[in-house]
């Protein structure tokens, strides 16, 4: 089978249902039950550390802020 | 020590760069050689005044990277502006072909201006948005420090060198005629330079993050970097015909080369200016609107179901031509199954503002972020109409083409870049708000405007093009010669350029708000940063 040919079927048959499969089972791990608090702390993420990074280990000067929880 | 290798190495290109003014084949080669030359002697120049001098301290680990962003911001505005103009200018170039002057001819005829306005507002104006969002964005979402210390001044120097180059280039006439894809092989060399560090600062910080997991931003923006890596490097492979000149030879040809090029093509629209831009959506939205992000379980799901999908819409660019049908109904099925995660990410995106509705009618920023969001799911409900076969044998090659990637362009990407500017400067520049909220809303509707006369004029224009070039009388021949078209659509040119007048006038009543933001409005103090919402 020459190349194209054969690249061409693995491309429609088994990558196909590879990733479809991978796609399927990004969205169960999505609604896995125990995910509703991980997203919801996930979320919040871009409402910490506005001004500063977190403090490097060692480092007491700062404290980070919890804008929302 | 690390400086004297570096002399060196400035030294080297500053002397290639010289041979190259000498032996090069074509003006816009010499043009680029003489460019080099002034910025590798302008950095030997400025290492030599710095070596042996006690090294400066280093970067305070507790603070975030903020310079490198501060000047994206204002190249992201200026290029802006410059984009917007040129694209005005050549849009009244098409209404009154005497725009073309004569002393002009050959540097800034239609033909080379035309590429110079795509990749100023594509590269320029969105490029420098991106990088310098993204910089912002991945430090706040990982708590951590930019990555790779100087290396981000590279990358924003390094990008704005590309710009230049592809800029001047075009204009002296170096171009392989690939669209979005212009600047030649030596060009396209510094950018995958330039990119790759791109992607190591970018990856470099979200390995060093403090948060346990990577936001969603991230993600987008990461997709973004690494398939415009893949993506150049691929539909860039090419010969060049001699070191010291611009011509390169594509290493594709016929139908290969053809689906090579829309396949970057689509996915340059795909992955820069839709998952990019979607990174920005999903963190300054919730920003301004002060609420997260309606459903983060869908913004995983946007995420991946739009990374599988794009990738593969390219051919429907290609009805109707020498590629096989196969691949072209594969295109167009991909394209509208894409109608999923499109309008998933743009319900998420509005539905952040859920409870906080109220806020369209005081905050102007917020009312840009939704208008752009409401742009995007027009044009991406309008992209996979067009991509159906029946239909893109009306709109192929008409100015409906035009008019779609323009609500898109204007309305996603310009709205969405505006609100996180309108955003960033105030933060960036430690002011308590923006310098006047009217100018926001003269901005707003400025802008929002000069859309609708532009979308409108090209709708127009596009189907009665169409529909005039597939007449045929009684005995089959066709009615209408190809001048008639073009007469025809006179008056919805002039509507066109009106509407880019308008665009570019919000634009720049923008520049000036954030101008005096800097200069006028009140500093923003450490005892207020906490302080309640005004209401």
């Amino acid at each position: 089978m020459e190349e194209y040919t054969f690249l061409r079927q693995f491309a429609d048959s088994w990558m196909l249902v590879l990733l479809f499969l991978f796609f399927i089972g990004v969205v169960i791990w999505v609604f896995r039950p125990s995910s509703r608090k991980t997203y919801q702390d996930t979320a919040n993420i871009p409402f910490r550390h506005e001004d500063k990074p977190a403090p490097q280990v060692g480092d007491i000067t700062g404290k980070s802020k919890e804008a929302r929880s | 020590m690390s400086n004297y290798i570096k002399l060196v190495a400035l030294g080297l290109v500053t002397l290639v760069a010289m041979i190259g003014i000498n032996y090069a084949r074509d003006t816009a080669y010499m043009v680029h050689a003489i460019i080099v030359m002034f910025v590798a002697g302008g950095l030997f120049l400025y290492t030599v005044r710095r070596t042996e001098e006690p090294a400066p301290a280093a970067a305070p680990q507790n603070e975030y990277f903020d310079s490198v962003v501060r000047a994206g911001v204002i190249a992201t505005a200026m290029w802006g502006v410059v984009g917007f103009l040129v694209g005005t200018f050549i849009a009244f170039q098409l209404a009154f072909p005497q725009l073309n002057f004569d002393w002009l001819n050959g540097y800034g005829n239609f033909g080379r201006l035309r590429p110079l306005h795509t990749s100023a507002v594509i590269f320029a104006f969105g490029g420098n948005a991106l990088i310098a969002t993204s910089f912002f964005v991945v430090q706040r979402t990982s708590a951590a420090r930019l990555w790779g210390g100087n290396l981000a001044w590279f990358v924003f120097w390094g990008y704005q060198l590309f710009i230049v180059l592809a800029a001047t280039g075009y204009l002296f006439g170096a171009t392989q005629s690939r669209e979005y894809a212009e600047p030649e092989w030596h060009v396209d060399l510094w950018l995958t330079i330039v990119w790759l560090a791109y992607l190591a600062i970018f990856l470099g910080t979200i390995i060093k993050r403090k948060e346990p997991h990577i936001y969603v931003a991230n993600w987008f923006y990461l997709a973004f970097i690494v398939t415009v890596a893949m993506l150049h490097v691929i539909n860039n492979l090419a010969v060049p015909v001699s070191f010291w000149g611009s011509r390169s030879i594509s290493a594709f040809s016929g139908v290969q080369d053809a689906m090579t090029q829309w396949w970057y093509g689509h996915n340059a629209v795909g992955f820069f200016l839709t998952a990019g831009f979607l990174g920005m959506m999903y963190y300054f939205v919730p920003k301004q609107a002060e609420r997260p992000v309606y459903s983060y379980k869908l913004s995983i799901i946007h995420f991946w179901a739009l990374i599988f999908l794009y990738i593969w819409a390219g051919p429907h660019h290609l009805h109707y031509t020498a590629l096989p049908d196969w691949a072209a109904t594969l295109g167009m099925v991909m394209s509208i199954v894409l109608w999923m995660p499109s309008w998933g990410g743009m319900i998420n995106g509005l539905m952040t503002l859920s409870g906080a509705w109220d806020k369209l009618r005081t905050d102007p920023v917020i009312r840009m972020m939704v208008i752009s969001i409401g742009f995007y799911g027009m044009s991406t409900f309008e992209g996979p109409m067009m991509s159906i076969r029946a239909v893109n044998s009306l709109s192929h090659y008409t100015d409906w083409t035009i008019g779609h990637v323009h609500s898109g362009a204007l309305g996603w990407n310009g709205m969405i870049t505006f609100g996180a500017l309108y955003y960033l400067v105030p933060v960036l520049w430690k002011r308590e708000r923006l310098y006047s909220l009217s100018l926001v809303s003269w901005h707003f509707w400025l802008a929002t405007i000069g859309i609708v006369l532009y979308a409108a004029s090209m709708w127009v224009t596009g189907i009665m093009e169409g529909l005039m070039w597939r007449e045929v009388d009684a005995n089959g021949f066709l009615v209408n010669s190809f001048a008639d078209t073009v007469a025809a659509k006179f008056p919805m040119y002039v509507v066109r350029g009106l509407g880019g007048v308008l665009f570019l006038s919000g634009a720049v009543i923008m520049c000036y708000n954030l101008w005096m933001t800097v200069k006028r409005a009140p500093a923003k103090e450490a005892s207020l940063a906490h302080a309640v919402p005004a209401e």
